[in-house]
Protein backbone atom coordinates (compact mmCIF):
# COMPACT_ATOMS: atom_id res chain seq x y z
CA UNK A 1 0.00 0.00 0.00
CA UNK A 2 1.05 3.83 -1.03
CA UNK A 3 1.92 5.95 1.67
CA UNK A 4 -1.06 8.21 2.31
CA UNK A 5 1.50 10.94 2.59
CA UNK A 6 2.51 10.44 -0.85
CA UNK A 7 -0.47 11.24 -2.37
CA UNK A 8 -0.27 14.39 -5.27
CA UNK A 9 -4.06 15.60 -4.14
CA UNK A 10 -5.67 14.67 -0.92
CA UNK A 11 -8.95 15.53 0.63
CA UNK A 12 -9.09 14.36 4.29
CA UNK A 13 -12.54 14.77 6.36
CA UNK A 14 -13.66 17.64 4.08
CA UNK A 15 -16.52 19.22 4.79
CA UNK A 16 -18.52 21.95 3.01
CA UNK A 17 -21.76 23.32 3.30
CA UNK A 18 -23.83 25.57 1.15
CA UNK A 19 -26.44 26.86 3.70
CA UNK A 20 -28.19 23.96 5.76
CA UNK A 21 -27.11 21.89 3.04
CA UNK A 22 -23.88 19.65 2.94
CA UNK A 23 -22.20 19.34 -0.69
CA UNK A 24 -19.49 17.69 0.98
CA UNK A 25 -20.17 15.34 3.95
CA UNK A 26 -16.72 14.52 5.04
CA UNK A 27 -15.14 12.98 2.41
CA UNK A 28 -11.22 11.62 2.15
CA UNK A 29 -9.71 11.15 -0.94
CA UNK A 30 -6.42 10.48 -1.95
CA UNK A 31 -4.64 10.83 -5.53
CA UNK A 32 -1.49 8.87 -6.29
CA UNK A 33 1.60 9.37 -8.74
CA UNK A 34 0.31 8.82 -12.31
CA UNK A 35 -3.67 7.69 -11.06
CA UNK A 36 -6.10 7.98 -13.35
CA UNK A 37 -9.14 8.59 -11.33
CA UNK A 38 -12.94 9.14 -11.94
CA UNK A 39 -14.89 10.98 -10.37
CA UNK A 40 -18.71 9.67 -10.50
CA UNK A 41 -22.25 10.66 -8.89
CA UNK A 42 -25.30 11.97 -9.99
CA UNK A 43 -25.82 16.10 -10.11
CA UNK A 44 -25.21 17.48 -6.71
CA UNK A 45 -23.30 14.55 -5.40
CA UNK A 46 -20.31 16.67 -4.65
CA UNK A 47 -18.09 16.18 -8.24
CA UNK A 48 -17.93 20.03 -8.53
CA UNK A 49 -17.13 20.66 -5.06
CA UNK A 50 -14.08 18.60 -4.10
CA UNK A 51 -12.99 19.42 -7.56
CA UNK A 52 -13.20 23.58 -6.73
CA UNK A 53 -11.41 22.46 -2.96
CA UNK A 54 -8.88 20.71 -4.84
CA UNK A 55 -8.22 23.66 -7.10
CA UNK A 56 -8.50 26.34 -4.14
CA UNK A 57 -11.30 27.74 -5.95
CA UNK A 58 -13.20 27.38 -2.08
CA UNK A 59 -12.80 26.20 1.15
CA UNK A 60 -13.26 23.76 3.18
CA UNK A 61 -15.38 24.31 6.46
CA UNK A 62 -14.22 21.26 8.47
CA UNK A 63 -11.17 18.95 6.92
CA UNK A 64 -8.06 19.08 5.15
CA UNK A 65 -7.02 19.64 1.54
CA UNK A 66 -3.85 19.04 0.13
CA UNK A 67 -2.50 19.62 -3.04
CA UNK A 68 1.07 18.52 -3.21
CA UNK A 69 1.15 18.45 0.62
CA UNK A 70 0.87 22.61 0.19
CA UNK A 71 -2.50 24.45 0.93
CA UNK A 72 -4.30 24.55 -3.00
CA UNK A 73 -4.42 28.40 -2.31
CA UNK A 74 -1.04 28.50 -2.56
CA UNK A 75 0.82 29.81 -5.98
CA UNK A 76 3.71 27.07 -5.83
CA UNK A 77 0.81 24.37 -4.98
CA UNK A 78 -0.83 24.83 -8.60
CA UNK A 79 2.25 25.49 -10.51
CA UNK A 80 2.03 21.57 -10.65
CA UNK A 81 -1.68 21.76 -12.03
CA UNK A 82 -3.32 21.45 -15.21
CA UNK A 83 -6.59 22.54 -15.57
CA UNK A 84 -9.55 22.05 -18.26
CA UNK A 85 -12.70 23.09 -16.65
CA UNK A 86 -16.77 22.59 -18.03
CA UNK A 87 -17.45 25.91 -18.78
CA UNK A 88 -14.74 28.33 -19.36
CA UNK A 89 -15.06 31.03 -22.54
CA UNK A 90 -11.68 31.93 -23.23
CA UNK A 91 -11.15 35.50 -25.04
CA UNK A 92 -13.22 34.97 -28.59
CA UNK A 93 -10.58 37.28 -30.50
CA UNK A 94 -7.27 35.81 -29.22
CA UNK A 95 -5.53 33.53 -31.16
CA UNK A 96 -4.61 29.84 -30.26
CA UNK A 97 -1.06 30.45 -30.14
CA UNK A 98 -1.85 33.36 -28.00
CA UNK A 99 -3.88 31.73 -25.91
CA UNK A 100 -1.35 29.18 -25.40
CA UNK A 101 1.84 31.56 -25.32
CA UNK A 102 -0.57 33.26 -22.18
CA UNK A 103 -0.98 30.07 -20.20
CA UNK A 104 2.28 28.71 -20.71
CA UNK A 105 4.15 32.06 -19.27
CA UNK A 106 2.07 31.19 -15.78
CA UNK A 107 4.17 27.84 -15.29
CA UNK A 108 8.35 27.59 -14.50
CA UNK A 109 9.11 24.81 -16.78
CA UNK A 110 6.27 24.76 -19.86
CA UNK A 111 6.45 22.82 -22.76
CA UNK A 112 7.45 24.16 -26.40
CA UNK A 113 4.54 25.16 -27.69
CA UNK A 114 4.37 23.44 -30.81
CA UNK A 115 4.38 20.25 -28.39
CA UNK A 116 1.51 20.86 -26.47
CA UNK A 117 0.02 21.89 -29.64
CA UNK A 118 0.55 18.51 -31.07
CA UNK A 119 -0.06 16.90 -28.35
CA UNK A 120 -3.91 18.36 -28.26
CA UNK A 121 -4.14 17.84 -31.88
CA UNK A 122 -4.54 21.41 -32.91
CA UNK A 123 -1.26 21.83 -34.52
CA UNK A 124 -3.44 23.16 -37.50
CA UNK A 125 -5.13 25.38 -35.21
CA UNK A 126 -2.73 28.06 -33.39
CA UNK A 127 -3.16 30.93 -36.14
CA UNK A 128 -6.49 30.81 -36.03
CA UNK A 129 -9.12 33.16 -33.58
CA UNK A 130 -10.83 30.86 -30.50
CA UNK A 131 -14.00 32.36 -31.36
CA UNK A 132 -13.83 30.87 -34.34
CA UNK A 133 -13.24 27.66 -33.95
CA UNK A 134 -16.47 24.81 -33.76
CA UNK A 135 -17.18 23.80 -29.85
CA UNK A 136 -14.64 20.32 -30.11
CA UNK A 137 -12.27 22.66 -31.55
CA UNK A 138 -12.63 24.45 -28.43
CA UNK A 139 -12.50 21.71 -26.20
CA UNK A 140 -9.11 20.40 -27.31
CA UNK A 141 -7.63 24.37 -27.37
CA UNK A 142 -8.26 24.09 -23.28
CA UNK A 143 -6.46 20.72 -23.26
CA UNK A 144 -4.14 22.03 -24.37
CA UNK A 145 -3.96 24.95 -21.96
CA UNK A 146 -4.42 22.44 -19.21
CA UNK A 147 -1.31 20.66 -20.24
CA UNK A 148 0.50 23.59 -21.59
CA UNK A 149 2.94 23.61 -17.92
CA UNK A 150 3.81 20.02 -18.15
CA UNK A 151 1.51 19.21 -14.92
CA UNK A 152 2.02 16.38 -12.82
CA UNK A 153 -1.98 16.75 -12.09
CA UNK A 154 -4.21 17.06 -14.35
CA UNK A 155 -7.97 18.22 -13.92
CA UNK A 156 -10.14 17.45 -16.46
CA UNK A 157 -13.80 18.47 -15.80
CA UNK A 158 -16.48 16.46 -18.44
CA UNK A 159 -13.32 16.96 -20.73
CA UNK A 160 -14.98 15.50 -24.42
CA UNK A 161 -18.36 17.07 -23.89
CA UNK A 162 -18.82 18.45 -27.49
CA UNK A 163 -16.56 16.24 -29.46
CA UNK A 164 -17.50 13.66 -31.84
CA UNK A 165 -16.21 9.97 -31.48
CA UNK A 166 -13.05 10.65 -33.05
CA UNK A 167 -11.99 13.21 -31.53
CA UNK A 168 -12.67 12.23 -28.35
CA UNK A 169 -10.91 8.83 -29.05
CA UNK A 170 -7.97 11.22 -29.67
CA UNK A 171 -8.13 12.96 -26.32
CA UNK A 172 -8.42 9.53 -24.48
CA UNK A 173 -5.07 8.45 -26.03
CA UNK A 174 -3.56 11.68 -25.14
CA UNK A 175 -4.65 11.34 -21.62
CA UNK A 176 -3.56 7.72 -21.60
CA UNK A 177 0.20 8.80 -23.28
CA UNK A 178 0.62 11.60 -20.05
CA UNK A 179 -0.16 9.39 -17.91
CA UNK A 180 1.96 6.64 -19.44
CA UNK A 181 4.93 8.51 -20.14
CA UNK A 182 5.21 11.35 -17.35
CA UNK A 183 3.53 9.78 -14.84
CA UNK A 184 1.06 12.40 -14.45
CA UNK A 185 -2.44 11.92 -12.29
CA UNK A 186 -5.44 12.72 -13.11
CA UNK A 187 -8.93 13.56 -11.85
CA UNK A 188 -11.58 12.76 -14.00
CA UNK A 189 -15.59 13.74 -13.94
CA UNK A 190 -17.71 12.55 -16.70
CA UNK A 191 -20.85 11.69 -17.50
CA UNK A 192 -20.10 9.15 -20.22
CA UNK A 193 -19.61 5.91 -18.23
CA UNK A 194 -17.59 4.07 -21.21
CA UNK A 195 -15.00 7.35 -20.72
CA UNK A 196 -14.46 6.51 -17.14
CA UNK A 197 -14.43 2.52 -17.74
CA UNK A 198 -11.36 3.37 -21.01
CA UNK A 199 -9.75 5.46 -19.14
CA UNK A 200 -9.72 4.84 -15.17
CA UNK A 201 -7.67 3.00 -12.77
CA UNK A 202 -9.76 3.87 -10.00
CA UNK A 203 -13.68 5.21 -10.04
CA UNK A 204 -14.70 6.78 -6.87
CA UNK A 205 -18.92 7.09 -6.63
CA UNK A 206 -20.24 10.20 -5.30
CA UNK A 207 -23.81 10.87 -3.40
CA UNK A 208 -25.26 13.18 -1.20
CA UNK A 209 -21.58 14.39 -0.40
CA UNK A 210 -19.96 11.13 0.54
CA UNK A 211 -18.02 8.66 -1.03
CA UNK A 212 -20.25 5.64 -1.79
CA UNK A 213 -18.08 3.36 -3.88
CA UNK A 214 -14.66 3.06 -4.92
CA UNK A 215 -12.23 1.07 -6.99
CA UNK A 216 -11.07 -0.18 -10.07
CA UNK A 217 -13.78 -0.46 -12.42
CA UNK A 218 -14.06 -4.20 -12.78
CA UNK A 219 -14.08 -3.78 -8.74
CA UNK A 220 -16.79 -1.82 -8.78
CA UNK A 221 -18.92 -3.90 -10.80
CA UNK A 222 -18.29 -6.50 -8.71
CA UNK A 223 -19.15 -4.99 -5.70
CA UNK A 224 -22.44 -4.95 -7.77
CA UNK A 225 -22.66 -8.12 -8.95
CA UNK A 226 -25.60 -8.42 -10.46
CA UNK A 227 -26.55 -10.08 -13.70
CA UNK A 228 -29.74 -10.04 -16.19
CA UNK A 229 -30.73 -12.91 -17.82
CA UNK A 230 -34.12 -12.75 -20.07
CA UNK A 231 -35.59 -16.08 -21.59
CA UNK A 232 -38.96 -17.12 -23.39
CA UNK A 233 -40.52 -19.10 -20.72
CA UNK A 234 -43.99 -20.18 -19.08
CA UNK A 235 -42.58 -20.13 -15.99
CA UNK A 236 -43.98 -18.12 -12.97
CA UNK A 237 -42.44 -15.28 -12.30
CA UNK A 238 -43.89 -14.42 -8.45
CA UNK A 239 -42.47 -18.21 -8.31
CA UNK A 240 -39.59 -17.21 -9.42
CA UNK A 241 -38.91 -14.69 -7.75
CA UNK A 242 -38.90 -16.25 -4.42
CA UNK A 243 -35.82 -18.45 -5.53
CA UNK A 244 -32.79 -18.17 -3.62
CA UNK A 245 -30.20 -15.34 -5.08
CA UNK A 246 -32.65 -13.82 -7.53
CA UNK A 247 -33.33 -10.66 -6.56
CA UNK A 248 -36.31 -9.42 -9.46
CA UNK A 249 -37.94 -11.51 -11.54
CA UNK A 250 -40.97 -10.16 -13.85
CA UNK A 251 -42.39 -10.89 -16.45
CA UNK A 252 -42.43 -8.34 -19.94
CA UNK A 253 -45.03 -10.09 -21.86
CA UNK A 254 -43.72 -13.59 -23.02
CA UNK A 255 -40.29 -13.11 -21.69
CA UNK A 256 -39.06 -13.69 -18.32
CA UNK A 257 -36.47 -11.32 -16.93
CA UNK A 258 -34.46 -11.86 -13.71
CA UNK A 259 -31.92 -9.84 -12.29
CA UNK A 260 -29.78 -12.37 -9.94
CA UNK A 261 -25.94 -12.38 -8.14
CA UNK A 262 -25.21 -15.90 -8.99
CA UNK A 263 -25.93 -16.38 -12.83
CA UNK A 264 -24.88 -19.92 -13.15
CA UNK A 265 -26.78 -21.67 -10.96
CA UNK A 266 -30.26 -19.03 -11.62
CA UNK A 267 -29.52 -20.26 -15.40
CA UNK A 268 -29.23 -24.29 -14.49
CA UNK A 269 -32.55 -24.03 -12.39
CA UNK A 270 -34.48 -22.58 -14.80
CA UNK A 271 -33.21 -25.10 -17.52
CA UNK A 272 -34.19 -27.86 -14.98
CA UNK A 273 -37.29 -26.42 -14.13
CA UNK A 274 -38.68 -25.37 -17.99
CA UNK A 275 -37.32 -27.62 -20.74
CA UNK A 276 -39.12 -25.70 -23.53
CA UNK A 277 -37.20 -22.48 -22.40
CA UNK A 278 -36.02 -20.45 -25.30
CA UNK A 279 -34.15 -17.65 -26.40
CA UNK A 280 -31.70 -17.06 -23.25
CA UNK A 281 -29.61 -14.27 -23.07
CA UNK A 282 -27.53 -13.61 -20.08
CA UNK A 283 -25.90 -9.95 -19.29
CA UNK A 284 -23.51 -8.90 -16.90
CA UNK A 285 -24.11 -5.10 -15.89
CA UNK A 286 -22.12 -2.89 -16.56
CA UNK A 287 -20.41 0.18 -15.16
CA UNK A 288 -23.91 2.06 -15.71
CA UNK A 289 -25.54 -0.39 -13.89
CA UNK A 290 -23.48 -0.28 -11.16
CA UNK A 291 -23.19 2.84 -10.82
CA UNK A 292 -26.97 3.35 -10.11
CA UNK A 293 -27.06 0.66 -7.95
CA UNK A 294 -24.48 2.51 -5.48
CA UNK A 295 -25.93 5.50 -5.86
CA UNK A 296 -29.82 4.79 -5.54
CA UNK A 297 -29.22 2.76 -2.34
CA UNK A 298 -28.02 6.08 -0.93
CA UNK A 299 -30.91 7.99 -2.34
CA UNK B 1 8.96 2.08 4.01
CA UNK B 2 12.02 3.34 1.60
CA UNK B 3 9.36 3.44 -1.27
CA UNK B 4 7.53 5.89 0.77
CA UNK B 5 10.49 7.79 1.65
CA UNK B 6 11.75 8.50 -1.28
CA UNK B 7 7.89 9.42 -3.02
CA UNK B 8 7.56 11.59 0.01
CA UNK B 9 11.22 13.49 -1.35
CA UNK B 10 9.91 13.42 -5.02
CA UNK B 11 7.20 15.30 -3.87
CA UNK B 12 9.30 17.33 -1.56
CA UNK B 13 11.86 18.53 -4.89
CA UNK B 14 9.11 18.76 -7.35
CA UNK B 15 7.66 21.42 -4.73
CA UNK B 16 11.09 23.38 -4.76
CA UNK B 17 11.25 23.21 -8.31
CA UNK B 18 7.95 24.93 -8.54
CA UNK B 19 9.99 27.64 -7.18
CA UNK B 20 9.99 29.98 -10.33
CA UNK B 21 12.70 32.58 -10.96
CA UNK B 22 11.24 35.79 -11.03
CA UNK B 23 12.38 36.50 -14.75
CA UNK B 24 9.30 33.85 -15.28
CA UNK B 25 7.10 35.32 -13.00
CA UNK B 26 7.60 38.69 -14.71
CA UNK B 27 6.99 37.25 -17.84
CA UNK B 28 3.54 36.23 -16.87
CA UNK B 29 2.78 39.84 -15.80
CA UNK B 30 3.95 40.58 -19.45
CA UNK B 31 2.08 38.26 -21.40
CA UNK B 32 -1.13 38.76 -18.84
CA UNK B 33 -1.17 42.41 -20.32
CA UNK B 34 -0.28 41.93 -23.87
CA UNK B 35 -3.01 39.15 -24.15
CA UNK B 36 -5.51 41.43 -22.34
CA UNK B 37 -4.31 44.36 -25.14
CA UNK B 38 -4.32 42.43 -27.84
CA UNK B 39 -8.00 41.25 -27.07
CA UNK B 40 -9.47 44.55 -26.83
CA UNK B 41 -7.72 46.04 -29.66
CA UNK B 42 -9.36 43.20 -31.69
CA UNK B 43 -13.16 44.64 -30.32
CA UNK B 44 -13.77 47.73 -32.23
CA UNK B 45 -17.17 47.36 -31.29
CA UNK B 46 -16.10 48.03 -27.90
CA UNK B 47 -12.89 50.55 -28.45
CA UNK B 48 -14.35 52.69 -30.56
CA UNK B 49 -17.35 54.09 -28.66
CA UNK B 50 -15.14 54.71 -25.62
CA UNK B 51 -12.22 56.56 -28.14
CA UNK B 52 -14.85 58.63 -29.99
CA UNK B 53 -17.66 59.46 -27.81
CA UNK B 54 -15.66 62.24 -25.68
CA UNK B 55 -14.19 63.75 -28.95
CA UNK B 56 -17.22 63.90 -31.31
CA UNK B 57 -19.08 65.98 -28.07
CA UNK B 58 -15.57 68.20 -27.45
CA UNK B 59 -15.70 68.84 -31.65
CA UNK B 60 -19.29 69.79 -31.15
CA UNK B 61 -19.30 71.47 -28.03
CA UNK B 62 -15.75 72.79 -27.61
CA UNK B 63 -14.94 73.59 -31.07
CA UNK B 64 -18.00 74.28 -33.16
CA UNK B 65 -20.28 75.68 -30.41
CA UNK B 66 -17.15 77.31 -28.88
CA UNK B 67 -17.80 80.85 -29.60
CA UNK B 68 -21.17 81.06 -27.94
CA UNK B 69 -19.38 80.29 -24.65
CA UNK B 70 -16.62 82.89 -24.28
CA UNK B 71 -12.43 82.56 -25.01
CA UNK B 72 -11.98 79.93 -22.19
CA UNK B 73 -14.46 77.72 -23.69
CA UNK B 74 -11.92 75.54 -25.71
CA UNK B 75 -9.69 74.88 -22.27
CA UNK B 76 -12.73 74.40 -20.23
CA UNK B 77 -13.90 72.34 -21.98
CA UNK B 78 -11.13 70.22 -23.06
CA UNK B 79 -10.73 69.37 -19.48
CA UNK B 80 -14.17 68.30 -18.84
CA UNK B 81 -14.00 66.02 -21.51
CA UNK B 82 -10.84 64.77 -21.15
CA UNK B 83 -11.95 63.55 -17.16
CA UNK B 84 -15.37 62.00 -18.80
CA UNK B 85 -13.41 60.27 -21.75
CA UNK B 86 -10.67 58.86 -19.35
CA UNK B 87 -13.81 57.39 -16.74
CA UNK B 88 -14.98 55.14 -19.44
CA UNK B 89 -11.75 53.08 -20.03
CA UNK B 90 -11.21 52.72 -16.26
CA UNK B 91 -15.45 51.86 -15.36
CA UNK B 92 -15.97 49.69 -18.65
CA UNK B 93 -12.12 48.03 -19.04
CA UNK B 94 -12.80 47.00 -15.51
CA UNK B 95 -16.50 46.87 -14.36
CA UNK B 96 -17.90 45.05 -17.56
CA UNK B 97 -14.74 42.49 -18.14
CA UNK B 98 -14.60 41.52 -14.73
CA UNK B 99 -18.51 40.74 -14.50
CA UNK B 100 -18.30 39.18 -18.20
CA UNK B 101 -15.50 37.11 -16.97
CA UNK B 102 -16.72 36.53 -13.51
CA UNK B 103 -20.12 35.25 -15.70
CA UNK B 104 -18.76 32.88 -18.28
CA UNK B 105 -16.05 30.94 -15.79
CA UNK B 106 -12.98 32.52 -17.01
CA UNK B 107 -11.91 34.20 -13.68
CA UNK B 108 -12.84 30.87 -12.13
CA UNK B 109 -10.09 29.08 -14.70
CA UNK B 110 -8.26 31.73 -14.37
CA UNK B 111 -7.97 31.32 -10.40
CA UNK B 112 -7.61 27.32 -10.78
CA UNK B 113 -4.31 28.26 -13.01
CA UNK B 114 -1.42 29.17 -11.56
CA UNK B 115 -1.78 33.06 -12.53
CA UNK B 116 -0.39 35.19 -10.34
CA UNK B 117 -3.21 37.17 -9.04
CA UNK B 118 -2.10 40.79 -9.82
CA UNK B 119 -0.79 39.49 -13.02
CA UNK B 120 -4.88 39.62 -13.91
CA UNK B 121 -5.40 43.08 -12.60
CA UNK B 122 -2.03 44.84 -13.98
CA UNK B 123 -2.95 43.62 -17.06
CA UNK B 124 -6.66 45.12 -17.06
CA UNK B 125 -4.89 48.35 -15.65
CA UNK B 126 -1.79 48.26 -18.48
CA UNK B 127 -4.89 48.34 -21.12
CA UNK B 128 -6.84 51.14 -19.29
CA UNK B 129 -3.89 52.88 -19.27
CA UNK B 130 -3.36 52.72 -23.07
CA UNK B 131 -6.80 54.04 -23.64
CA UNK B 132 -6.91 56.73 -21.71
CA UNK B 133 -3.69 58.08 -22.86
CA UNK B 134 -5.59 57.41 -26.46
CA UNK B 135 -8.07 59.28 -25.47
CA UNK B 136 -6.10 62.28 -23.89
CA UNK B 137 -3.78 62.72 -26.64
CA UNK B 138 -6.78 62.62 -29.46
CA UNK B 139 -8.36 65.75 -28.09
CA UNK B 140 -5.07 67.34 -27.07
CA UNK B 141 -4.51 67.13 -30.86
CA UNK B 142 -7.95 68.46 -31.30
CA UNK B 143 -7.54 71.34 -29.27
CA UNK B 144 -4.10 72.67 -30.60
CA UNK B 145 -5.00 72.06 -34.48
CA UNK B 146 -8.48 72.55 -34.40
CA UNK B 147 -9.51 74.45 -31.29
CA UNK B 148 -6.40 76.57 -31.32
CA UNK B 149 -7.09 76.62 -27.91
CA UNK B 150 -3.28 78.18 -27.06
CA UNK B 151 -2.09 75.40 -24.82
CA UNK B 152 1.73 75.72 -23.75
CA UNK B 153 3.56 72.41 -23.97
CA UNK B 154 3.55 71.95 -20.07
CA UNK B 155 -0.22 72.50 -19.87
CA UNK B 156 -0.04 69.79 -22.49
CA UNK B 157 1.62 67.21 -20.77
CA UNK B 158 0.65 67.70 -17.77
CA UNK B 159 -2.89 67.13 -19.26
CA UNK B 160 -1.70 64.12 -20.54
CA UNK B 161 -0.85 62.65 -17.31
CA UNK B 162 -2.83 63.67 -15.03
CA UNK B 163 -5.36 61.89 -17.69
CA UNK B 164 -3.58 58.86 -18.12
CA UNK B 165 -2.67 58.06 -14.35
CA UNK B 166 -6.74 59.66 -14.03
CA UNK B 167 -8.00 56.19 -15.02
CA UNK B 168 -6.65 54.74 -12.26
CA UNK B 169 -9.40 55.74 -9.30
CA UNK B 170 -12.53 54.47 -12.74
CA UNK B 171 -10.21 51.45 -12.59
CA UNK B 172 -10.91 50.92 -9.54
CA UNK B 173 -14.42 51.66 -9.04
CA UNK B 174 -15.21 49.55 -12.24
CA UNK B 175 -13.58 46.56 -10.10
CA UNK B 176 -15.67 46.99 -7.24
CA UNK B 177 -18.93 47.21 -9.69
CA UNK B 178 -17.17 44.13 -11.49
CA UNK B 179 -17.53 41.92 -8.23
CA UNK B 180 -20.70 43.07 -7.32
CA UNK B 181 -22.43 42.66 -11.07
CA UNK B 182 -22.18 39.31 -12.59
CA UNK B 183 -22.38 38.64 -16.79
CA UNK B 184 -24.70 40.15 -18.99
CA UNK B 185 -25.46 42.80 -15.48
CA UNK B 186 -21.94 44.94 -16.02
CA UNK B 187 -22.78 47.13 -18.65
CA UNK B 188 -26.02 48.93 -17.55
CA UNK B 189 -24.49 49.13 -13.90
CA UNK B 190 -21.47 50.47 -15.45
CA UNK B 191 -23.39 53.04 -17.50
CA UNK B 192 -25.99 53.73 -14.11
CA UNK B 193 -22.82 54.69 -12.52
CA UNK B 194 -20.83 56.72 -15.35
CA UNK B 195 -23.33 59.10 -16.74
CA UNK B 196 -24.74 60.59 -13.40
CA UNK B 197 -21.98 60.76 -11.99
CA UNK B 198 -20.12 62.98 -14.83
CA UNK B 199 -23.51 65.36 -14.75
CA UNK B 200 -23.50 65.52 -11.02
CA UNK B 201 -19.47 66.23 -11.23
CA UNK B 202 -19.86 69.43 -13.57
CA UNK B 203 -19.13 67.61 -16.90
CA UNK B 204 -21.53 68.53 -18.67
CA UNK B 205 -23.09 71.46 -17.63
CA UNK B 206 -20.70 73.78 -15.07
CA UNK B 207 -21.50 73.05 -11.50
CA UNK B 208 -22.46 76.66 -10.83
CA UNK B 209 -25.57 76.38 -12.76
CA UNK B 210 -26.45 73.52 -10.65
CA UNK B 211 -28.42 73.76 -7.52
CA UNK B 212 -26.84 74.65 -4.32
CA UNK B 213 -27.21 70.96 -2.99
CA UNK B 214 -25.67 68.75 -5.77
CA UNK B 215 -23.04 71.73 -5.73
CA UNK B 216 -22.11 70.90 -2.22
CA UNK B 217 -22.52 66.92 -2.36
CA UNK B 218 -20.23 67.42 -6.02
CA UNK B 219 -16.51 66.83 -3.44
CA UNK B 220 -17.88 63.26 -3.04
CA UNK B 221 -17.50 62.21 -7.05
CA UNK B 222 -14.17 60.87 -7.70
CA UNK B 223 -14.77 62.75 -11.15
CA UNK B 224 -15.66 66.09 -9.56
CA UNK B 225 -11.68 65.98 -8.36
CA UNK B 226 -9.82 64.78 -11.58
CA UNK B 227 -12.12 67.65 -13.54
CA UNK B 228 -10.39 70.38 -10.79
CA UNK B 229 -6.71 68.55 -11.42
CA UNK B 230 -7.77 68.57 -15.36
CA UNK B 231 -8.93 72.18 -15.16
CA UNK B 232 -5.57 73.02 -13.08
CA UNK B 233 -3.46 71.45 -15.88
CA UNK B 234 -4.92 73.65 -18.67
CA UNK B 235 -4.23 76.76 -15.94
CA UNK B 236 -8.09 76.92 -15.01
CA UNK B 237 -8.23 75.45 -11.73
CA UNK B 238 -8.96 77.04 -8.69
CA UNK B 239 -11.32 74.89 -6.41
CA UNK B 240 -8.22 73.83 -3.58
CA UNK B 241 -4.55 72.78 -3.72
CA UNK B 242 -3.98 70.00 -6.34
CA UNK B 243 -2.74 67.76 -3.92
CA UNK B 244 -5.83 68.02 -1.83
CA UNK B 245 -7.38 66.32 -5.41
CA UNK B 246 -4.81 63.51 -5.76
CA UNK B 247 -5.09 62.75 -1.85
CA UNK B 248 -8.83 61.97 -2.18
CA UNK B 249 -8.79 60.53 -5.53
CA UNK B 250 -5.92 57.99 -3.56
CA UNK B 251 -8.44 57.56 -0.95
CA UNK B 252 -11.12 56.69 -3.10
CA UNK B 253 -9.13 54.20 -5.15
CA UNK B 254 -7.93 52.51 -2.20
CA UNK B 255 -11.07 51.84 -0.33
CA UNK B 256 -13.05 50.58 -3.99
CA UNK B 257 -9.74 48.54 -4.59
CA UNK B 258 -10.16 46.84 -1.30
CA UNK B 259 -13.90 46.29 -0.77
CA UNK B 260 -13.18 44.70 -4.20
CA UNK B 261 -10.41 42.36 -3.38
CA UNK B 262 -12.41 41.05 -0.23
CA UNK B 263 -15.25 40.57 -2.10
CA UNK B 264 -13.20 38.65 -5.31
CA UNK B 265 -11.78 36.19 -2.21
CA UNK B 266 -14.65 35.28 -0.70
CA UNK B 267 -17.01 34.58 -3.77
CA UNK B 268 -14.86 34.75 -6.60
Amino acid sequence: MPDPSAAVARLAGAVKRYGPQRALDGLDLALQRGEILALLGPNGAGKSTSIGLLLGLIRADAGRVELFGRDPQQLAARRHIGVMLQSAALPATLRVGELLRLAASYYPHPRPLAESAELAGIADLLGRRYGNLSGGQQRRVQFALALCGRPRLLFLDEPTVGMDIEARQKLWAAIRRLRTEEGCAIVLTTHYLEEAEALADRVCVLARGRLVGEGSVDALRAQVARTRIRCLSDLDATAVAAWSQVSVAERDGDRLRIVTTAAEQVVRRLLDADPALRELEVQRAGLAEAFTELTREVA
Amino acid sequence: MNTTVSQASAIGHAAAAAAMPWRRVLGAYREEARAEILRYLRMPNFMLPLLLMPCLFYLLFGIVLAHANGPDAPRYLLASYATFGVMAPGLFGFGVSLAMERGDGLLMLKRAMPMPPLAYLLGKMAMALLMAAVVSLLLLAMAGCLAHAGLHPSQMVRLLVTGTLGVLPFGALGMLIGSLAKGQGGPGTVNLVYLPMAFLSGLWFPLSILPGVLQRLAPVWPSYHLDQLALQAVGLGHAGSAWGHVAALAGFTAACLLVAARRLRRYG
